[in-house]
């Protein structure tokens, strides 16, 4: 087999997704691609999204048609270089087989694992890999699923671990004594049961201060910070979203909330509306939501500046933000002038959604700067 | 986290949560136990089809097996309601509340109004509805208009395990008499249930399916048909909007005159006898709210206006079928558009 192919597959997002429907090419034959590029386009029943190309190259073959439904890892399209005939290609295609998504028994939910920790249940998602352990948290409101679009990405750097912090997903609700510092010590508990330390640590928004938190207060816990829209590195915030988003009881009030997280608002699923409201009805999680917003960005304004102290921390920051962030300003990622500051146009605050592979390469170039 | 379970299972736990949640909640009904007092009561049967299995052997006297009188023992749970307890009260099947019928419309319904808002009745009636079970006239009738018609009753009716689950647990937390009715033909029923207590807010209907072509508002055992029938039309390219209303009283009447003013049509599907029922009552307020959005006329699919038989032939004939929805939905997408 030639070496110098490489295929360009229907990804997978998240655990459930077994198929998705391939709905538009953004590439022709002929067409070099580059390393984060948008590819394609694909509909699962839970998302929309564009494809984003892991690896460049010339793309010398669109396999996939438009409208059909492909599983997971099926060859959508071949990237080589010019020098490949097509008699090889022809070859590869033939004998591309679908690699086995390892079946799991969706009611066993296998890839959702748990620690117990003094702060409660933490539900976390795994996958496997070779190197220093990459650890995602996400922001106010979310769950370890905002990184359907990274975690399996991203495993090919490190062992990738994503948890739900305290009062979020499927982690226990009740927060005693909301606010960062609790949210951080639930972080460094997590650490601590899974045995994982010298981890690379990656936050979104909220999650970017706790990220912040458990590096500044645990030294040798973290040998990297990746912030992604992060809370602690300014002042403003969009209080209007975080009072809607904690208000809303109904998928027609949820809605224009949530298309403030995105540049794309088509991003916001029906899907994505159902699964929020069903977590924001358990018991707990409104308690819990608006006792972290008061404890973290009280009146329209973060209570908690963390540049002083990051300014000092021994090890390398990188600041990933979407020019078109609706909630904290993009602006923010400047507050460090020590770190390296990625602005990524046309993706709003869940930028590691809307420009996945961005974000991917990232998160994964970090630990690899570090492991030459 | 979530798993399966059925609609029955998640019934039974939704009470079990709010017992150990609250102390003053309290079940009672015929058989609920299944032999209060006698030998074996710990795994006994626990009502007419086992939805309150299990729960005397972790609640003890707080579950009571009453006499055959319906209406001292639904008496007793108003009176129990108004004094600072939350009882559940289990009637079976909805056929039989003929016989405690004053005590639920001309007392529990009127307690808030006529004492100037000083008295809250926090009591949940629930009782199986629905025809399909082969249990004749007098035991599958879909009387849900009855009790939304009486203003001061909440009426409940889920589709599915999720929904029962949370929306039994809301009308146990709430202030006002609820009518929690549940499909015996839903009972098995599967879907993902959290194990964790949430509760669903009343008068927000679901959205199952958004479709640009017409809207189907339905509740109950015809939800899923509605759903068939979508996917039967999805083929021939008929893009159908499903709606859930889940509660029937309060009714989120917002969700179906927006899809309706994006589709244009509305087809409204209710197991209900035709007469003064759900689907009149939502086709009233579509005429009456958003005339102007309709590209057609509506229609309602129905139960005949006959109780219903017993022959299983013609019981399979009585409840709206996939196929009576979607050639309902055919013809109202087919039909002459209005002259504007």
């Amino acid at each position: 087999m030639n070496q110098s192919i490489t295929p360009l597959v229907m990804p997978k997002w998240g655990l459930s997704m077994k198929e998705g429907t391939l709905s538009a090419w953004h590439v022709e034959e002929g067409q070099t691609i580059t390393p984060g590029q948008e590819i394609m386009d694909v509909e699962t029943d839970k998302i929309a999204n564009a494809v984003e190309a892991a690896e460049g190259g010339l793309l010398r073959r669109r396999i996939g048609e438009i409208g059909q439904i492909y599983p997971v890892k099926a060859l959508l399209g071949v990237l080589a270089p010019a020098e490949v005939s097509d008699a090889e290609i022809d070859a590869y295609v033939a004998a591309f087989e679908v690699p086995v998504v390892n079946e799991v028994d969706e009611d066993q939910e296998p890839s959702y694992l748990t620690a117990e920790t003094a702060r409660g249940r933490l539900r976390y998602a795994h996958r496997p890999g070779r190197g220093n352990p990459i650890v995602l948290i996400h922001g106010f409101g979310g769950d370890l699923n905002n990184w359907l679009f990274n975690i399996d990405a991203i495993a090919d750097a490190g062992p990738v671990y994503a948890l739900d912090l305290p009062g979020h997903g499927g982690s226990t609700k009740a927060i005693a004594d909301p606010g960062l510092d609790v949210l951080a010590d639930a972080v460094r508990q997590f650490l601590e049961a899974l045995g994982l330390q010298d981890v690379n640590l990656v936050g979104h928004s909220m999650g970017g201060a706790v990220a912040a938190t458990v590096a500044l207060r645990g030294r040798g816990l973290a040998r990297s910070l990746t912030l992604i829209s992060s809370l602690g590195l300014g002042e403003e915030i969009n209080s209007a979203y975080i009072d809607g988003f904690v208000a809303a009881e109904s998928r027609r009030e949820l809605k224009p909330v949530l298309k403030e997280l995105f540049a794309e608002e088509n991003l916001v699923s029906r899907q994505m509306i159902d699964d929020l409201l069903k977590f924001k009805r358990l018991d707990g999680v409104k308690e819990a939501l608006r006792g972290l917003a008061d404890a973290m960005f009280k009146d329209g304004k973060q209570t908690r500046s963390l540049v002083h102290e990051l300014q000092a921390i021994p090890i390398p920051i990188q600041i990933v933000w979407g020019a078109q962030d609706a909630i904290i300003p993009a602006a923010h990622a400047k507050a460090l002038p020590r770190a390296k500051v990625e602005i990524v146009e046309g993706a709003g605050h869940m930028v590691m959604m809307e420009a996945a592979g961005r974000v991917n390469q990232a998160i994964a170039g970090i630990e690899r700067g570090l492991a030459l | 986290m979530a798993r399966k379970l059925s609609m029955k299972d998640a019934i039974n736990e939704a009470i079990d949560q709010e017992m150990r949640r609250d102390p003053t909640v309290i079940v009672m009904g015929e058989d609920i136990v299944g032999g209060t007092g006698s030998p074996g009561e710990a795994d006994a049967w626990g009502g007419v089809l086992g939805v309150t299995k299990g729960l005397f052997a972790k609640h003890g006297d707080r579950l009571m097996d009453t006499p055959l009188s319906e209406s001292a023992y639904v008496g007793a749970a108003i009176g129990a309601a108004t004094c600072g307890l939350r009882p559940i009260a289990e009637l079976m099947f909805i056929d039989f509340m003929g016989v405690c019928l004053d005590q639920i419309y001309n007392q529990a319904a009127k307690f808030r109004y006529m004492f100037g808002g000083k008295a809250e009745t926090p009591v949940v009636i629930r009782a199986m509805c629905g025809a399909g079970f082969r249990a004749a006239a007098q035991h599958s009738q879909m009387l849900t208009p009855i009790f939304t018609h009486i203003p001061g009753l909440k009426v409940v009716c889920p589709s599915n395990a999720y929904d029962a689950k949370g929306l039994l647990i809301q009308s146990i937390r709430d202030n006002d008499p609820v009518i929690f009715l549940e499909h015996k033909n839903l009972y098995g029923q599967e879907s993902d249930v959290p194990e964790e207590s949430y509760a669903i807010p009343f008068a927000e209907a679901n959205v199952i399916r958004e479709g640009k072509h017409a809207t189907v508002v339905t509740y109950g055992q015809t939800v899923q048909r509605s759903v068939d029938a979508a996917s039967l039309l999805a083929k021939e390219g008929i893009d159908c909007e499903v709606i859930d209303l889940r509660t029937l009283s309060p009714i989120d009447m917002d969700t179906v005159i927006e899809s309706v003013e994006g589709t244009g049509r509305l087809i409204c599907v209710d197991e209900a006898n035709p007469r003064c029922s759900i689907a009149s009552d939502i086709s009233a307020m579509v005429a009456q709210e958003a005339f102007d959005a309709l590209k057609a006329p509506i229609r309602m699919v129905t139960a005949p206006h006959t109780p219903v038989p017993f022959s299983p032939a013609l019981e399979d004939l009585y409840v709206p079928s996939v196929e009576a929805i979607a050639a309902a939905v055919r013809k109202t997408v087919g039909a002459q558009h209005r002259v504007m």
